[in-house]
Parts: structure tokens; C-alpha cells; sequence
């Protein structure tokens, strides 16, 4: 079986998807996302040139609502599981360097 | 009065006679989980107030106050659908400590009919797997045979229903994860179509695949809490704008002038010979109760799995952004925003997690889009063609619900496409939109259950339903308990 991904294209996806991992387990996800791609490989044996996609199951189209201000969370209860918060806001590690 | 054996309509009726109490009603169940669930591990938290809400439900109708109809009955809950003050985990670390403060839809809808909420039930985690065993805080064991998987992704719900822990419980269907633990446990689970249950408060996997199903003893029961929870929701804009979901006036006691397709595709290499034989046998029963049976052609089943693994994945990738440590779930320390993220997701997150991440990542990715992305959306166009195509000449479709029964625990984790390729037979309806029910239709030569599913065109779960309660009023796979719970 030929490679369809190395490993350093799993590293630049780790990057993107905001996940670290060592050594040992980027070769082995090399290894299963190879096997599992192969596998995935078999839909090039179909003919879908003049197929349309299907994005959505339901022939329903975009849902729209009145701009009506309604009941919503308050804001102790949106910031009642944050890791961090101080003056009513979330807070995160340091963005800028000062 | 059997609790073990009766349905929702008639533990309704124990209370409304007076002939037990709510308090009873929930402590029946509570001993039962303090008796069995250390072996089975079906839940991952109990709700504290139950019996306090039983209590004032006993006393308001002592004091003839109005009361829901169903007031006082306990329901579990897949523990992904989010509970007001009761934790909601996905069963993964990173939402260990996650407290939702409101309910999905879903818990409104079951709360407002006086069911009462007994707990929240194991699942692999993020839904993600189909045996349990992908959970971060426990595997659960299927009734039947502790040694075994119960299915997955809502093995907690099929097994807690199973050992008769609770008497019903609510799932969620992405790729098969209603049916296939209910097939592997011997209950009835039904996964309605796309849009036809509110999504609100249901933890987002992937989002054009997602449905939230009943777990139950019975179809009766399937189809008494679809009356609850099929509704439109304004909360949620998938939400499908139909009718609610209404049972048939009357039943009739046979399947006379319905035509049930067959698709050999379903019976191909990797069927186990007792599920096969068991399908076979329950086919030449609806036979015998008067269906018209055809084969039909779904040509394009094959590919079911790659197409599910790319966009299953890729809906997975980007509705799992939002676990980045700052709104809510665990967070993990960083030196910056960027190492808090990639810290947070690395420690809170579980191996298959991270491995669909990454896939949906991969075909979302620059230059991979046309090629597996788009190409799978075509191939789903196709998957559907066959379905809608089968619906012109048939009601329903019948098909076994997994190739093999219950596998054993540890069996399949170290082989993340074997355990992909158990979901074969289920995938499609996700990926067509349709309903579909697995209902009980034999045991296997270790006394393993089988399941078959009967499925059904939109928004048909009136249809699917009735078939299976005929079939179920004419057979008694669906009464039997493992023989250690009874």
C-alpha cells in the first residue's frame, strides 16, 4: 500500500485542529489515517461527474426569526462554567505581547 | 404487577390507579441500579432529587392536583443531551465538570409530561465509537453478557434499559448509535428522521447526521415517546416543520397490503450465519403475516462507510472547535492563548476524538476539499437515490441491524477500521435522512440477542412503528430478560 499521507502532513494537521502529540503517536496515527484513507479510496471507483452534492438531507432553506429581543441566558449563568472570569468577562492567557 | 415486563402505558396505569407510588416507582429502580449497575455500568450519574420529585408527585396527586400524564415515571438520559444543573459529560474528560444551565428540548419536553429524570447514561465519548469503550470514565457491559460490549455510541441507554435499570431511556443516532446498541442489547431503539426531534441541547457530533431517538422494552414504547418528543422546535432551525408525530387510530393484526423490500446488499460477506438465519426467519414471519416481500436493489450500500467517514468526521472537525478551555469544560494551563488551546485539547480529548479530528481536518483541508469532501457529498446523493428509488415500490425495508452480535470488550479497539466497518448496515439511513427501528428477532448459540431494523421513508415513523408492533404482538424476543436480572 502506497502512502496517501506522511507524517509530516499530520503534523501540519495536528496544527491546525490545535492537538500535540509525541513521537510514538504520530506514527501511529500515520499509520491509521493511511489505513483508513485507503479504505476511504474506493469511492474514486465511482462516477459521480454530473451527481450533485447533498449538503443537507431536508428541503429546507435558510429559517429565519422576527429581530426580536427574547429571554436569554443571564450573564452569571453564561459565565457559571468558565475556566476563568473576572469583570463579567472570560479570561484567557495572554494574546499580545506587551 | 411485573415492572420488569410491563410497558410505559402500563406502569402509567399502576399509578394512576394508586396501585404504586411514584417514591416506590423510583426507588424500585434505584435498588435495582445499586444491585447490578457496579457490574453493568450503564451510569455515570444519578440524579439526587429523583426521589424528592416522586415525593411531591405522590403528594400532589394525594391532594388532587392536576398532574402530567406521565408524572412520576423515571426515564435515563444518553449522557450528551444537557440536563439543568445535572452534569453532562459526553463522556469525556474535557466536559467532566461541565454543568449545563438549561435543558435541551428534549429534557423539557419529557420533564413537562412529569417524567422524571433518573440519570445520565455511559456512551463512547463525544459519541464517537460503537461499543462504549471509546468513554473516558468507565466500559459499560452488555446485560447479556458482562464479558461484551453493549453497543455504542449509546450503550449506557441500551444497557440501562436492558437490565430493566430504568424503564425507558432516550438515545442519539448519528451513524447507528441508537440501533446497534439496541440490537446488541435486545431492546427496541428507534432513530427518527433528520429533523423530525429538536436538536436543541444535543452535543453537536455532526450536525446533518445527529437525531435523537427512544430507546425502549417495546415499539409501544418507542411510539409513546415519540408523541412527546417529536415536535417542531423554533430553537433549533433543522427542526423539520411537520406535523408532531400521532400513532395510528387503530392496529391492525396483520400486514396485509404492506410490500417490505429486502436488499441482498445487506447480506453479503461478514454477516455472522445465526444473524442471517435469525433475519431470514423473521422475514418469512412477516411473510406469514401477510407482507408482501420483494428484493430490492441499493447498489451504492458499499460505499456507505467511506462517505460516513468523511463527513461524519469533517462535521465532527468543526463542531469540536468550540473546546478550547475558555466558555466551558476543562482547560489545561498555557504560557499563551495558543499553547492554553492546543494543551487543553491534547489533555481533554481521547484517542478517537483526536483521530477524527484529524481525518476531518485532512479532507477539509486546502486542496483535499474537491477530493473527499465533495466526492463524498456526491456519493451520499447517490446512497439516497437508492433509498428513494426503494421507497417507489415498498413501505418499509428490512435489513439485519449489525452483521454480528454483541463482539467482545477489548475485541475491536486496537483496530479503528474493523470497529468502523461493524457500523456497515446502519450508516446508510443517517446518511439517506430516513427513520428506522431495530427491534429484537432472535439470540445467537452463546444466548446473544440479534437485531433487525425495519426502515422507512421521511418523516414515515407511524409506519415503521406499527409494523414492528404487529411483529412484536406475534412474537416474544423483546420480553426476555437475561436471566441474572430477573
Amino acid at each position: 500500500m502506497s502512502k496517501i499521507i506522511e507524517k509530516e502532513d499530520i503534523v501540519h494537521i495536528s496544527e491546525l485542529s490545535r492537538l500535540s502529540f509525541s513521537e510514538e503517536e504520530l506514527d501511529r496515527f500515520t499509520g491509521e489515517l493511511n489505513n483508513i484513507l485507503d479504505y476511504i479510496h474506493k469511492l474514486d471507483t465511482l462516477d459521480t461527474t454530473n451527481i450533485q452534492p447533498t449538503s443537507h438531507v431536508l428541503d429546507i432553506s435558510n429559517v429565519f426569526r422576527e429581530d426580536i429581543v427574547h429571554e436569554h441566558l443571564s450573564r452569571e449563568d453564561a459565565l457559571k462554567n468558565a475556566a476563568e472570569h473576572e469583570h463579567n468577562h472570560f479570561k484567557v492567557p495572554r494574546v499580545v505581547e506587551g | 404487577m411485573d415492572l420488569l415486563t410491563s410497558d410505559l402505558q402500563t406502569i402509567k396505569s399502576y399509578l394512576d390507579r394508586g396501585e404504586i407510588t411514584a417514591k416506590e416507582l423510583v426507588s424500585f429502580y434505584l435498588d435495582r441500579i445499586k444491585k447490578y449497575d457496579g457490574k453493568i455500568k450503564a451510569f455515570l450519574s444519578l440524579n439526587n432529587n429523583a426521589l424528592k420529585e416522586a415525593e411531591d408527585i405522590d403528594k400532589k396527586r394525594l391532594n388532587g392536583k392536576h398532574l402530567p400524564p406521565m408524572a412520576g415515571i423515571p426515564i435515563g438520559l444518553k449522557d450528551n443531551i444537557i440536563t439543568k444543573d445535572i452534569a453532562t459529560t459526553c463522556s469525556s474528560h474535557i466536559l467532566e465538570n461541565f454543568v449545563p444551565v438549561y435543558d435541551a428540548t428534549v429534557t423539557k419536553l419529557l420533564k413537562d409530561e412529569g417524567f422524571i429524570i433518573l440519570g445520565k447514561l455511559n456512551m463512547d465519548e463525544f459519541a464517537m465509537g460503537s461499543s462504549c469503550e471509546t468513554s473516558y470514565f468507565q466500559k459499560t457491559g452488555n446485560p447479556w453478557d458482562i464479558n461484551r460490549v453493549p453497543g455504542g455510541s449509546s450503550g449506557g441507554s441500551a444497557a440501562a434499559v436492558s437490565a430493566r435499570l430504568v424503564p425507558a431511556a432516550i438515545g442519539s443516532d448519528t451513524g447507528g448509535s441508537i440501533r446497534q446498541p439496541a440490537s446488541f442489547c435486545g431492546i427496541s431503539g428507534m432513530k427518527p428522521t433528520y429533523g423530525r426531534i429538536s436538536r436543541y441541547g444535543l452535543v453537536a457530533f455532526a450536525s446533518s447526521l445527529d437525531q435523537i431517538g427512544p430507546m425502549t422494552v417495546s415499539a409501544n414504547d418507542c411510539e409513546t415517546l415519540m408523541q412527546i418528543i417529536a415536535k417542531h422546535d423554533k430553537n433549533d432551525s433543522t427542526s423539520a416543520q411537520v406535523d408532531n408525530f400521532v400513532p395510528a387510530k387503530t392496529l391492525t393484526a396483520n400486514l396485509n397490503g404492506i410490500t417490505i423490500g429486502v436488499p441482498d446488499e445487506y447480506f453479503k460477506e461478514g454477516i455472522e450465519p445465526d444473524v442471517e438465519s435469525a433475519v431470514k426467519g423473521a422475514i418469512k414471519h412477516f411473510e406469514s403475516l401477510g407482507a408482501e416481500i420483494i428484493s430490492v436493489k441499493m447498489p451504492h450500500t458499499d460505499y456507505a462507510v467511506a462517505v460516513y467517514y468523511i463527513l461524519a468526521t469533517a462535521e465532527a472537525s468543526s463542531n469540536l472547535a468550540r473546546y478550547d478551555g475558555v466558555r466551558f469544560g476543562y482547560r489545561a494551563e498555557g504560557d499563551n492563548l495558543k499553547e492554553m488551546y492546543t494543551a487543553t485539547r491534547s489533555k481533554g480529548f481521547g484517542d478517537e476524538v483526536k483521530r477524527r479530528i484529524m481525518l476531518g481536518t485532512y479532507v477539509l483541508s486546502a486542496g483535499y476539499y474537491d477530493a473527499y469532501y465533495l466526492k463524498a457529498q456526491k456519493v451520499r446523493t447517490l446512497i439516497k437515490e437508492d433509498f428513494l428509488n426503494a421507497f417507489k415500490k415498498v413501505d418499509a425495508i428490512i435489513a439485519p441491524t449489525s452483521p454480528t452480535t454483541a463482539f467482545r470488550i477489548g475485541e475491536k479497539s486496537n483496530n479503528p477500521l474493523s470497529m468502523y466497518l461493524s457500523d456497515i448496515y446502519t450508516l446508510s439511513l443517517n446518511l439517506f435522512g430516513g427513520c428506522g427501528i431495530s427491534i429484537p428477532c432472535g439470540f445467537d448459540s452463546h444466548n446473544l440477542p440479534i437485531g433487525l431494523q425495519i426502515l422507512g421513508n421521511y418523516f414515515q415513523e407511524q409506519k415503521i412503528v406499527n409494523i414492528a408492533k404487529i411483529y412484536q404482538n406475534t412474537t416474544d424476543f423483546h420480553t426476555q430478560i437475561p436471566k441474572w436480572l430477573r
